[in-house]
């Protein structure tokens, strides 16, 4: 091994020697790249320059030679430098291949069925801005025509959010009733949340239960980002607010509740902080862009809308989402 | 077959004696000059951990013949307080992040064998060998 590199870099030594050409130092550049590869240590290329020029100029005197193990020496410290380097990317190189199983077992375990009911068209989009998801849907339906919805955010990002929301759906799963009200669901996931979730957690959730016979959804929020109501009437956009704290601040927590009659071809809009709190270099989108991109697309299916208001967003802001986006529209039809 | 040597460690100034002792039996096996400045490294690494952290204790220099083939052992003793978290400390970027310098890693990377003994308030007994190839 040594022996070879001796003579492939005698041989590019000695034509620079003798020309000093950019291209002489072309080489030199293209061989340092073949032996990183083949993890040869910088003091082993030192102690191989200076073999070569042993052999080629035996007659310098003494204290050229001392001067390499000088250099030798110091650049031992540097190779254990590189050594460490790559052992540090083997290991961010398992941690993203554990990453990206657990962003599957993630999407595995809080997978939700979006229900169908008799006059109510659905879409929904949820992107998480890193591998894994700190925004959660959850839908729970039954036969008469009873869905409800929850839309949470986990303060904070990537992994310690994705393990929350798991309490979220464990709390959502152990309910498992569609006709229950916005107000006492909050009130048991809030219970949950702060009976099994570390003090620096917070959960933000909107809760809409919708009722097909009667054409209303009935909501209440913990925290939330305001539902919209889209009424295709007179065009009009107004914020379904109802007061009620985070999920996990306190375990006495009391939740508003509100109703609306959905009229043909209104909107609700519901959402996570990722789609209004987009930035470009202008500063904030505001609301209203989103307003427009809604009314614009107003007359498709919630799903194309859904997804026109994504892309639109994501290419204001160069396709750099910063936080987890999620939204879900519903439409009556 | 096995004949060694010591360098008490208590200052700054014995790690260079350590060194010395380490480099002529090393140059004395045959060691090249690359594999010279390694084990004077791991050398330094170790003295300096010691004074350091024990306060105290002592380099050691083994040569080795095994199988018909030379080796060097440094052994690394002290009486300090030990180490809590061996598992730590071996890791990768935990002391060079601090600036602390190659760590106990670039001891067991610039050696063949390596192998660490540490119970905490008893000291600690470390041993780094290297074939002659």
């Amino acid at each position: 091994m040594v022996q070879k590199i001796e003579s492939q870099y005698k041989e590019i030594l000695m034509q620079y020697m003798q020309r000093q050409s950019e291209q002489n130092l072309y080489d030199g550049q293209n061989f340092s790249r073949q032996l990183i590869s083949e993890n040869i240590a910088p003091e082993e290329v030192i102690s191989v320059h200076k073999a070569v020029m042993q052999e080629m100029y035996s007659e310098l005197p003494d204290l050229v030679w001392h001067s390499f193990d000088l250099l030798i020496e110091m650049m031992i410290s540097y190779g254990l430098a590189l050594q460490e380097r790559e052992s540090l990317l083997q290991r961010q190189e398992e941690l993203r291949v554990e990453m990206d199983l657990a962003a599957n077992v993630q999407e595995t375990l809080l997978k939700t069925k979006m229900p169908s009911l008799e006059g109510l068209d659905i879409g929904l989009l949820s992107i998480p801005a890193r591998k894994m998801n700190g925004d959660y849907i959850y839908f729970v339906s039954d036969d008469n025509g009873h869905a409800g919805i929850a839309v949470a955010d986990v303060i904070g990002k990537g992994l310690p959010a994705a393990l929350c929301m798991s309490m979220v759906k464990f709390g959502m799963d152990s309910l498992n009733n569609a006709e229950v009200n916005p107000s006492e669901v909050l009130n048991v996931i809030n219970r949950v949340v702060e009976k099994s979730i570390d003090d620096s957690m917070f959960v933000s959730m909107f809760y809409g239960k919708y009722d097909a016979k009667k054409a209303t959804l009935t909501y209440g929020s913990a925290g939330h980002e305001p539902a919209i109501l889209y009424r295709a009437e007179d065009s009009s956009f107004t914020e379904l607010t109802a007061k009620g704290l985070l999920l996990g601040v306190t375990p006495v927590a009391t939740y508003e509740e509100h109703t609306v009659h959905l009229e043909k071809n209104d909107l609700v809009i519901m959402m996570t902080d990722g789609v209004t709190e987009g930035r470009t270099s202008q500063g904030f989108i505001s609301r209203e862009v989103i307003f427009e991109l809604i009314e614009r697309k107003k007359d498709h299916s919630a799903q194309e809308i859904v997804h026109y208001v994504y892309e639109e967003l994501e290419r204001m802001q160069n396709a750099e989402f910063k936080d987890d986006f999620t939204l879900v529209i519903y439409k009556k039809s | 077959m096995s004949n060694q040597s010591v360098v008490e460690i208590q200052t700054e100034w014995d790690i260079v004696a350590a060194r010395q002792l380490g480099r002529n039996v090393a140059k004395e096996l045959g060691f090249g000059t690359v594999d010279q400045a390694r084990i004077t490294t791991a050398i330094s690494e170790l003295a300096r951990n010691i004074y350091l952290y024990a306060g105290q204790g002592r380099i050691e220099i083994q040569r080795l013949t095994e199988n018909g083939i030379n080796g060097i052992m440094i052994i690394a003793a002290d009486q300090g307080p030990g180490i809590p978290d061996v598992r730590k400390v071996m890791e990768d970027g935990f002391s060079t992040s601090g600036g602390l310098g190659a760590g106990l890693p670039g001891v067991k990377r610039l050696m063949d064998d390596f192998k660490i003994e540490t119970i905490q308030g008893e000291g600690t007994d470390i041993r780094a060998t290297k074939w002659l190839r």
